[in-house]
């Protein structure tokens, strides 16, 4: 994992090394931080991406209404390559919602300090990241209606769902990982959204934050049974980071088409998730951080960590993509090769290469610290890491449909715009979400902040 | 500082979990009730008809065999709903002027179908094939109940797919000898399933096979 | 079946105003939505509108019950349409209608389908098939197994017409100046023309017909001309057999028909002539080619030489292919009359000799034993040639037979039809009755024929649909379908066969006969009386029994033309013919609309024509050498410019065509049709010239730099040397018969899976199919005859560019070798029924699964379209329901489906079922009477629609059945093996037999 530098000192290259800005009090802490849910007015800037977001969103609403009207004979898919963006985009952002539990559980079994001024930010993130993933494979079928014929119950026709099917696995996966990420998020809430009800001056706002506060009086019993509560959860939560992304992976892996049948594919897919997770993060709080002024809370140094972690996580995938083409060639099976060599030659070529530019190259560039701590460098990389995965999953699900046992039957796949639009539509929903979750909840966790002040190298029991 | 919640807020939450549970479970039971109840199966409800035609009088009272008038019950999948002419055989002797048979003798004068409503009706991508069955000894009895004591015809049986399979699972339950298929009055022996089985074997059914979905969708 | 002298229609007594209703009617069905359209023909059944219809149309319904002409009723398709299927789903059904007969015809049981046997048409002559009707409606045409030309098998167009009868831009009123009028009408008008034709002994009176072989229709017409002696009658085909027909003259002084058997031909030399597929006796041909091909054949294989211009079924089946200009042809004809030792030219063998001395000594050895063939669209010099050649060779009465032509006298369409333009030009004929057709569109550009049409007094078209030429027509008659029809006609054979109606006419339409009739006198006789009549004027041995018999054989047996000796004329000194030089431009009927008829049917139109897979439209086919030189892609419109006149087209390179030949398909870029072939394809008429109804030299060719987008149902044609498709030679076969499998590698084991593989025993019966590379000419009959069975909906050209066709069996096309004259190999591909599917384990609900008969199920009420299961199956034969594709259909046009068959919906997912509805009526039949199903009681459609009977259906755990005796054979393969998926449908390996001596 990545080791901390010791506290208080700086580094060669004089960035903090500290987790929080010096000179923070509680109280400061607590102002700042419950101040801007609190605050009359948004900054404008808010306003603005809230505007986008929601723009986006109804964009959403118009292609779905004309899927359910039409049919998913609307979007680019055939025969051969019978799934489409609906996949592409269900994988990309189930991988983003990774960063969340990643960090807040896994980071907080590894008594990793420097996730307490990105957890809040990163679960919440996760949160809407599986939400927008949910809505794919119920678009996917055209008919959402049908949708519940998956879950088992006993019907009137004294039938069960296939439970072979990987499909099946994933509707388990998802909605267990979504509950759980909600109920770690909620729960470490609890104590910020007193904190919010306590510094409210409208009675309103008293109220409102009150309820959902749950009557959370800051006793020391419920901060034991908050804590072991926590702990439990995060328990919980770690194989589940690992479990949902290889559940998905199976929808590949299990099936015989080239390109898809590959054991790799479990610790690749949860590496690649982990990768664009905290792209995702990176893009979302260096910008906030500006707007918002919490340089304080959320050092440069959290950057860093989190640069390292892409690192690492991308060189896996690197690998992954490595190992891939070099099975291809060692199993010597003509249908594999030929999957290889269409996958960077065939009519798809460019977007692969696109790819490798993009998950491969671009993130070397963290290795040096200078990029690693230069928030626009870093935002770019970040974003560029964001729209190779995308790309990723592109090139797994189309060119290897697209091509491959019947000759006679191959065939392209063009995008048509209502699959942009639901595209663009869901990450609408994202940026909504997020923007309203910045404005009416304390993004940064209060209560651990304040932590890092009391005793910096204490960790929570 | 004030407090939204007060003590009895525990009990509140604690009730309203179970509440919540209750609930849920609640529609579920609900749905299951609906789907299962007379208003979505029609089970027992007489059905509204043209002519309000008694199969207690005309089977149990008269006695008329089924295939009189349900000709092809034996030989094709439909089991044949009589054209007018064949109330008429009887009708144009008997009631000649009875007014509630007014509208089989508009039927014959016109040349107009009776359009009697559907009791006993499936799905249109299942294919049930009535010779097969009355072939393999299922009694009329098994799907369409004691008809011979319905005044107005009402559906017995939900003919859900589960219903379908309960028998198609374990046909040594209903299976009766071809020769009893048409007997209203035929009632199954004690050894029911000892029989059954036997008969099974008797008429070569093959039962591994009956719960195949190409047997009813095609 | 006894048929009763009451098959009179009322609409000829009522008004017309019935078909008002109709369109009122339909009217109200296409406002009716949802899934369970289906009962929407219950409902209507009950509609006021709909009642009054019927009893204005059929007063004598009620009159006539005891006879068997009554089933084909209107009333009947009504009656009891209960199983009719459509995908209602969920909680509360609807309560439906139940709609008994008033009286049932005895013969009909509600549910269960009848069959009837009766003749289809093309050109004139007839095919034998058989027609299932479900409670009145014709939904499905098979071969008439009885039948001498079809023996079991139907062509395409076969399949298709049933589709043609519920085409709702048929043909529907009498129109009188483009107006609606009644038929008595118009027998009014008639009874005034005729007399004014009487006084002047018909000088003025002309009638235009296709090709005619029906025995009634020509006495018909002898009564008519002998009341008219100076009127005319002129029989013309758009793509006749004029040639043919001169070649026998030239050859034999006199008008003979020339039948083949190849059954009998060891080596066999096609010159442009696609004897497989569009030749009048293709389906017998096909039948008697195939045997010869099969490895384990008891007279050894034949051998096939093939020169043509572009690519044809015949060619592809070629041992040696030569891709010759049609032009040249004839050079190359007489060269092999010389090597022959007849008075031919042998300077025009250029290039080709060595071909030609090979083909020559091959021919010489197999002489008696040989045959050779030319084709329609080659001169009447080659055909003349060619029988000399048959002759020279001993072929003559073996695998040639000649027998007394269907007219005495020549028939010359090309020049009668020139004399009637003439006439007409010229004032002398000024009554023009025409009996279908379509001359203004397909009539020779360089003869003005609507001009013409315009100068007429009185023109009348009986036509079932409306198109170019119905606009000059002063009266327009709607004519019956072929399945409304009584009628009879020959096959190619001479075999009289005769047409029965399955449903009375839907739009009240009339045959040529009750035309004619109508002419002759009036009151005019219904069709059924006229052609009994005339039959039972032939004293035919105790007529009753005979004419009995003949209804429910089809045909008449015995009544094929005797085979006679002829006399060949001496052989003319054919002397220095050389090939126009240039660009060559070629025109050839289309594979699927012919002469332009089928251009508004929709499963015709959405068949992928073989080689180019193309969809929807023709293309000017050029050879890859062309393209080169004229750097040209697929899809490069170009301007055609031939003797004057222009046409702008884009091209399609087709591997195998002649490098200077540029192939036209006739009938496309129609003017004035329905809604379907409306704004399809382009017309290759525009180029088409009396001097070159076949080819021509001096064709120019220009890129314009626009291009066309073509919808093709196959983009990639390379094997990409995976082991699916299986080849290799006789010889190799006879020195080693598993030479094959020696060369892939083995299946892996049964148990390598991760499932039990003994999750199933098959203990009972075990499906398989076999489909032999060897005898599939790759015709596509099986494609649209699997269309009908099982409600396959066609999709539109957009949707086939997006790769959505449906057809549940597709004919893959592989090119090996070079482009110019590459081999070709066809392989239908229907669901493999793999034993270990992987399509199954990954369906999350079940909805695709096994049944323990081996056949993969497709559940579609179970169906949630997640598509994974297409995704993963290595064949690509499964079919989405991307778009509701049945929508919009009107109430006729739902009568085609199959009530068998569930019509699937939006979001479905479907596939070749192995035709299970028919499995589960074999079984309830078999098991009703205690029995297992016998060995080919049960066929498929795509096996019973066969020609060359490639396709084996049959239960694998009966040693004694066909499909385990050809699974055992060593040729015998399961496609892409090596994943164990353990496919049931299994294909024989594909053998040439190339001439040693001739290199490639």
């Amino acid at each position: 994992m990545i080791g901390d530098p010791p506290p208080g000192k700086s580094d060669q290259h004089g960035n903090p090394g500290e987790l929080i800005a010096p000179g923070q009090t509680y109280a400061g802490i607590t102002g700042r931080i419950t101040s801007i849910p609190l605050a009359k007015q948004p900054p404008r800037a808010w306003y603005f991406g809230f505007a986008i977001g929601f723009a986006l969103l109804m964009m959403l609403f118009l292609a779905v209404t004309w899927l359910l009207v039409k049919g998913v004979g609307i979007w680019g898919i055939n025969m051969p390559v019978a799934w489409g963006f609906a996949i592409v985009n269900f994988v990309w952002w189930i991988g983003i919602g990774h960063a969340g539990t990643f960090i807040s559980a896994i980071l907080l079994l590894l008594f990793q300090q420097w996730r307490t001024g990105i957890n809040r930010f990163t679960e919440a993130m996760t949160l809407f990241a599986v939400a927008c993933a949910g809505i794919f494979p119920l678009l996917h079928l055209g008919r959402p209606w049908v949708f519940w014929w998956i879950l088992p119950y006993p019907d009137t026709m004294g039938l069960w769902p296939q439970f072979r099917s990987p499909l099946v696995w994933d509707v388990f996966a998802v909605s267990t990982y979504f509950t759980v990420s909600l109920l770690f998020w909620y729960l470490g809430l609890l104590p910020d959204l007193a904190s919010v009800r306590d510094m409210a001056e409208t009675p309103l706002k008293r109220k409102i934050y009150g309820f959902f506060a749950l009557g959370w009086r800051g006793s020391a019993a419920h901060w034991q049974r908050h804590q072991s509560a926590y702990l439990l959860l995060a328990g919980l939560a770690a194989p589940l980071v690992l479990s949902v992304h290889s559940v998905v992976s199976f929808d590949f892996s299990v099936a015989i088409v080239p390109g898809w049948h590959s054991t790799i594919f479990p610790p690749y897919f949860v590496a690649g998730a982990i990768f664009s997770g905290f792209a995702m993060v990176l893009n979302i709080i260096i910008p906030i951080r500006k707007l918002y002024r919490l340089e304080g809370f959320i050092t440069t140094r959290y950057l860093n960590n989190m640069a390292n972690i892409m690192l690492v996580t991308g060189e896996m995938v690197a690998y992954g993509y490595l190992i891939e083409a070099f099975m291809a060639w060692y199993s010597g099976d003509k249908f594999e090769e030929y999957m290889m060599h269409n996958r960077a030659f065939g009519p798809y070529g460019w977007v692969f290469w696109g790819l490798m530019v993009l998950n491969v190259a671009v993130p070397q560039l963290l290795w040096s610290r200078r990029v690693r701590t230069n928030t626009v460098l870093l935002f770019l990389v970040a974003f560029a890491i964001n729209i190779g995965m995308w790309v990723e999953r592109f090139v797994i699900v189309i060119t290897s449909l697209q091509r491959d046992f019947m000759p006679s039957a191959w065939g392209m796949y063009t995008p048509t715009a209502w699959d942009w639009a639901t595209l663009a539509g869901t990450v609408g929903l994202f940026l909504t979400l997020l923007f309203l979750f910045i404005r009416f909840v304390p993004m940064i966790s209060i209560s651990e902040t304040r932590e890092l002040v009391a005793e910096p190298k204490k960790i929570p029991a | 500082m004030a407090q939204i919640f007060n003590q009895s807020a525990n009990t509140i939450s604690r009730v309203g979990i179970l509440c919540a549970l209750l609930a849920l479970s609640g529609t579920g039971w609900i749905a299951a009730e609906v789907f299962w109840s007379p208003y979505t199966t029609m089970v027992g409800v007489p059905r509204e008809q043209p002519v309000p035609f008694s199969h207690k009088h005309h089977v149990d009272g008269l006695g008329i065999d089924c295939r009189y008038c349900h000709v092809s019950a034996e030989t094709s999948r439909f089991a044949g709903v009589p054209p007018t002419d064949t109330c008429m055989t009887c009708h144009s002797q008997l009631w000649k002027q009875a007014a509630m048979l007014e509208p089989v003798r508009q039927s014959l004068a016109t040349g107009k179908a009776i359009r009697w409503n559907r009791v006993n009706d499936l799905p249109d991508f299942v294919y049930f094939d009535h010779s097969i069955h009355v072939n393999k000894g299922i009694g009329c009895v098994s799907c369409h109940g004691q008809v011979d004591q319905m005044p107005l015809t009402w559906k017995q049986n939900t003919l859900y797919m589960k219903w379908c399979l309960d028998c198609h699972r374990a046909p040594e339950k209903e299976i009766r000898p071809r020769d009893e298929v048409f007997d209203m009055k035929w009632r199954k022996p004690a050894d029911q399933e000892k029989a059954g089985r036997e008969l099974l074997t008797a008429y070569h059914v093959q039962t591994s096979r009956l719960t195949n979905c190409s047997v009813c969708h095609r | 079946m006894p048929m009763n002298r009451h098959d009179h229609h009322p609409i000829s007594e009522t008004e017309d105003s019935g078909r008002i209703d109709i369109s009122r009617i339909r009217r109200r069905l296409e406002e009716m939505h949802g899934l369970n359209y289906w009962r929407s023909l219950d409902e209507i059944a009950g509609t006021p509108e709909f009642q009054d219809f019927l009893h204005r149309e059929f007063p004598s319904a009620a009159s006539e019950l005891k006879d068997e002409v009554s089933r084909r009723h209107f009333l009947k398709i009504m009656g009891a349409s209960l199983a009719l299927t459509g995908m209602a789903a969920c909680t509360r059904q609807p309560v439906e209608k139940i709609v008994p007969y008033v009286k049932q015809p005895p013969e009909l049981v509600p549910g269960k389908p009848l069959h009837y046997a009766t003749t289809a048409l093309l050109d004139g002559f007839a095919t034998g098939i058989l027609v299932t009707t479900h409670e009145g409606r014709p939904t499905k045409i098979e071969g008439n197994p009885d039948h001498p030309i079809n023996l079991g098998a139907t062509t395409a167009f076969g399949q298709a017409m049933v589709l043609d009868l519920y085409d709702p831009d048929r043909a529907q009123t009498v129109l009188n100046a483009g107006k609606p009028a009644s038929w008595e009408a118009f027998l009014s008008v008639m009874n005034l023309e005729m007399r004014a034709q009487r006084e002047k002994k018909g000088a003025g009176l002309r009638i235009l017909s296709g090709c005619v072989t029906s025995p009634v229709f020509h006495s018909q017409m002898r009564a008519l001309l002998a009341a008219f002696p100076l009127a005319k009658w002129c029989q013309r085909e758009p793509v006749g057999l004029d040639t043919v027909r001169l070649g026998a003259q030239i050859a034999f002084g006199r008008a003979v028909e020339t039948l083949y058997n190849f059954e009998k031909a060891d080596v066999i030399l096609a010159l442009d002539a696609d004897f497989l597929s569009t030749h009048p006796a293709s389906l017998r041909y096909a039948r008697q080619f195939s045997t010869r091909r099969r490895p384990d054949t008891a007279d050894g294989m034949n051998r096939l030489y093939v020169a043509e211009p572009s690519s044809s079924i015949t060619g592809a089946m070629a041992d040696h292919r030569l891709s010759l200009a049609a032009g040249g042809i004839e050079a190359l004809a007489s060269a092999l009359a010389h090597r022959l030792g007849l008075p031919g030219d042998d300077g025009g063998a250029g290039e080709h000799g060595g071909w030609i001395a090979a083909v020559a000594a091959d021919l010489k050895r197999a002489a008696g034993r040989s045959a050779v063939i030319a084709g329609k669209g080659q001169p009447a010099s080659v055909h003349a040639l060619v029988h000399w050649i048959n002759g020279a060779l001993g072929n003559a009465g073996k695998t040639v037979v000649y027998t007394n032509a269907f007219d005495s006298e020549l028939v010359n369409g090309m020049e009668s039809l020139k004399k009637l333009v003439a006439d007409i030009e010229s004032g002398s004929a000024d009554m023009l009755v025409m009996l279908g057709g379509n001359p203004v569109y397909d009539a020779p550009v360089d003869i003005d024929f609507s001009k013409a049409l315009e100068k007429l007094k009185m023109c009348v078209r009986l036509g079932v649909d409306e198109n170019e030429t119905s606009r000059f027509c002063h009266w327009h008659i709607p004519a019956a379908h072929e399945l409304e029809s009584w009628g009879d006609a020959r096959a190619f054979d001479g075999t009289v066969s005769i047409t029965q109606p399955l449903i009375e006419p839907l739009y009240g339409g009339k045959t040529p006969l009750e035309l004619i009739d109508a002419l002759l006198r009036q009151p005019t006789r219904n069709s059924y009386t006229i052609v009994r009549d005339y039959w039972s004027a032939q004293n035919l041995p105790d007529f009753e029994k005979t004419w009995r018999k003949a209804l429910s054989d089809g045909f008449i047996a015995g009544t094929a033309f005797e085979t006679i000796a002829v006399t060949s004329a001496e052989p003319a000194r054919t002397s220095n013919i050389r090939p126009g030089g240039g660009l060559e431009l070629v025109f050839r009927p289309d594979p699927s609309v012919w002469d332009g008829r089928f251009v508004n049917n929709a499963w015709l139109q959405e068949l992928p024509r073989p080689f180019t897979k193309l969809t929807w439209d023709n293309a000017a086919l050029i050879s890859p050498a062309l393209a080169q030189r004229e750097q040209l892609q697929n899809g490069d419109v170009v301007e055609l410019e031939f003797r004057g006149r222009t046409l702008r087209i884009p091209v399609w390179i087709l591997p195998g065509q002649a490098e200077n030949s540029v192939t036209l398909h006739l009938g496309y870029g129609r003017q004035k049709t329905g809604r379907v072939g409306t704004g399809t394809g382009f017309n290759a008429y525009a180029l088409r010239t009396s001097d070159a109804l076949w080819f021509g030299s001096g064709l120019q060719i220009r890129k314009t730099g626009e291009t066309y987008p073509f919808s093709t149902t196959q983009r990639h044609f390379n094997v990409e040397g995976r082991d699916i498709i299986r080849e290799g030679t006789w010889q190799e076969f006879q020195s080693d018969p598993h030479f094959m499998s020696a060369r892939t590698e083995p299946e892996p084991g049964r148990d390598d899976t991760l499932y039990s593989p003994d999750e199933f025993k098959y203990t009972g019966y075990k499906w398989g199919m076999s489909i032999d590379l060897n005898t599939c000419i790759g015709c596509n009959t099986c494609a649209i005859a699997c269309q009908a069975e099982n409600n396959i909906p066609t999709v539109g050209k957009d949707q086939v560019a997006r790769g959505r066709e449906m057809h549940w069996i597709r004919v893959d096309a592989y090119y090996r070798g070079g482009l110019d004259d590459p081999e070709i190999s066809h392989q239908p591909v229907p669901c493999m029924h793999c034993e270990n599917a992987p399509c199954e384990v990954v369906c999350p609900v079940g909805a695709t699964v096994h049944d323990d008969e081996g056949l993969n199920m497709q559940v579609y009420n179970r169906c949630i379209g997640t598509r994974y299961c297409s995704n993963n199956c290595p064949y690509k034969v499964r079919r989405f329901n991307f778009l509701e594709f049945n929508a919009g259909m009107t109430s006729v046009q739902k009568m085609v489906k199959n009530p068998d068959v569930t019509v699937r919906s939006r979001g479905v997912m479907e596939k070749c079922t192995y035709c299970t509805q028919r499995i589960n009526a074999a079984r309830i039949t078999a098991e009703k009477e205690d029995r297992k199903i016998r060995d080919g009681e049960l066929v498929t459609a795509c096996q019973a629609a066969c020609p060359a009977e490639a396709i084996v259906f049959g239960d694998l755990n009966d040693p004694a059945s066909r499909v385990s005796k050809l699974r055992a054979q060593p040729l015998s393969y399961g496609m892409l093996g090596e994943l164990n998926t353990r496919p049931r449908t299994s294909y024989l390996g594909k053998l040439r037999n190339p001439n040693p001596e001739m290199k490639s």
